[in-house]
């Protein structure tokens, strides 16, 4: 399982890196970005999915 | 404004729908409920004529479709389009980049102002809001009733904003009769009265780029005057633009955010408690705010003639963009007509959607928390003091501004 942010989506809503900070920062720019390698563990996963299901631009993708 | 007591009382909001009608401003949620049934895009032949969708469907299409739709002029009045304009700006640019910008320059004008609002320079403005909102509450003391308003929402963003572009402490007072002028002044039908309203702003503008000028220091205002695109620094009016920009949509906004959820809080004792008692539930809970309360309406403008889902837009119409509406459609949000303060699945569009997303949601998101958190932590148990006595803003930007509220022991 990946997570990944789909750059041009991003306008920097802040959702996903405000309810999970270990998964997701932000730039320069405050747009969000996928920290290491996007690999999710047992222990991430639900807040990977949450994050997706908070994002109001739709940016977030999860590869199952 | 002038015009209020003559203008004809909205009968059909479907067919002649008008925002600062009176029925609208005390209790806009309805009337959309019942044109997401029946409509769902409402007309009206006021303000030279618009369109107001209202599903969040409708809502998010037109906000990412900037190639039908303009950002021009954001604010709905009685003005044509380009009136406003200064003489020979260059269109994309508009009257308050980048808000009023539109692809490609929306872009670089952007890219200028974000590194400011990103989460990292923000959030290093914590202790000062902390201090401010607990300054204000020092003031406020144990007198029985305070007013949530006045007293304490109204004094909070204009400080930080006032701070971030370098400007004195002491004319905050000043702010507040600015915004009031920009985003309330909508229904001045006289484009040389609503012009001269703008004459204080525009006088203090020129004091402070003046004095930034002479005297550069590390803030906003020395930023926008030094910051070069492709090597050449900004035009004077797109520095001013932005400035008037960040004024105005950094204050009453916040201020209006902050102040409808203490009016929320003060109705709802049970929200209250769990707040209080259950303090890190205050991050979802300020997003259910946001989305229940969502302050600001933005409008666009209709390029060219163009035909959206069977309506007959004509060029220059204006799109009333009521992304506190979208935030009420069932259609994306279960029980959207409920504030449930531990939702956990909220995609809400209280910042906008697309490319014009707000600027500053980080700013306002820690204004908001800090305000909420500091107030609840004196007050714990407070209520309405006169519910009747809450007026709420008129326009596009939604808040009460009288908020009397009686504390309780």
């Amino acid at each position: 399982m990946k997570v990944s942010i789909d750059a041009d989506r991003c306008q920097g809503h802040g959702r996903c890196f405000n309810m999970a900070p270990d998964i997701f920062g932000f730039d320069d720019l405050g747009n969000g970005y996928v920290l290491g390698d996007g690999v999710l563990t047992s222990e991430t996963l639900d807040r990977a999915r949450l994050a997706q299901a908070n994002c109001p631009e739709h940016a977030i993708a999860i590869e199952e | 404004m002038t015009t209020e007591a003559v203008k004809p009382p909205v009968e059909d909001f479907a067919t002649d729908w008008d925002h600062t009608d009176p029925t609208w401003v005390g209790d806009p949620y309805p009337i959309w409920e019942d044109l997401r049934q029946t409509c769902p895009v409402a007309h009206t032949e006021r303000y030279g004529g618009g369109w107001f969708p209202a599903t969040h469907e409708y809502v998010s299409e037109i906000a990412n479709d900037t190639t039908h739709f303009t950002s021009r002029n954001v604010v709905v009045n009685n003005t044509r389009p380009d009136e406003l304009d200064p003489p020979g700006a260059p269109a994309p640019i508009g009257v308050a980049p980048p808000i009023t910008s539109d692809p490609p320059f929306h872009q670089i004008a952007r890219r200028l102002i974000l590194p400011a609002f990103a989460p990292g320079p923000v959030n290093a403005l914590e202790p000062q809001i902390r201090a401010l909102c607990q300054r204000l509450l020092d003031n406020m003391g144990d007198a029985e009733v305070v007013n949530g308003g006045s007293q304490y929402a109204q004094f909070i963003p204009p400080a930080v904003i006032s701070q971030m572009l370098g400007f004195p402490e002491e004319d905050e007072d000043l702010f507040r009769d600015f915004v009031h002028v920009v985003l309330e002044g909508i229904d001045e039908p006289d484009l040389e009265v609503r012009k001269a309203m703008f004459t204080p702003l525009e006088e203090y503008f020129t004091k402070q780029i003046e004095d930034h000028q002479a005297n550069p220091r590390d803030d906003l205002t020395s930023y926008l005057l030094n910051v070069e695109i492709a090597g050449q620094k900004l035009q004077m009016e797109h520095v001013r633009g932005t400035m008037v920009l960040i004024l105005v949509a950094g204050i009453d906004t916040t201020w209006s955010a902050i102040g409808a959820s203490l009016w929320h809080l003060a109705k709802n004792p049970d929200d209250l408690a769990r707040l209080v008692n259950e303090p890190e539930l205050l991050p979802v809970a300020i997003e259910e705010f946001l989305r229940f309360y969502a302050p600001v309406t933005m409008a666009r403008l209709v390029v060219d003639d163009y035909d959206f889902h069977g309506c007959p837009m004509k060029k220059d119409d204006w799109i009333l963009l009521g992304f506190p509406a979208a935030n009420r459609d069932p259609a994306a949000f279960k029980d959207a007509d409920q504030f449930i303060i531990d939702r956990e699945i909220n995609r809400h569009a209280a910042f906008g959607l697309g490319i014009h997303r707000c600027a500053g949601s980080n700013l306002a998101r820690l204004e908001m928390t800090i305000a909420i958190e500091e107030f609840i932590k004196r007050y714990p148990k407070f209520e309405l003091a006169d519910p009747e006595s809450v007026t709420w803003a008129q326009g596009q930007v939604r808040g009460p501004r009288n908020l009397p509220i009686r504390i309780l022991k």
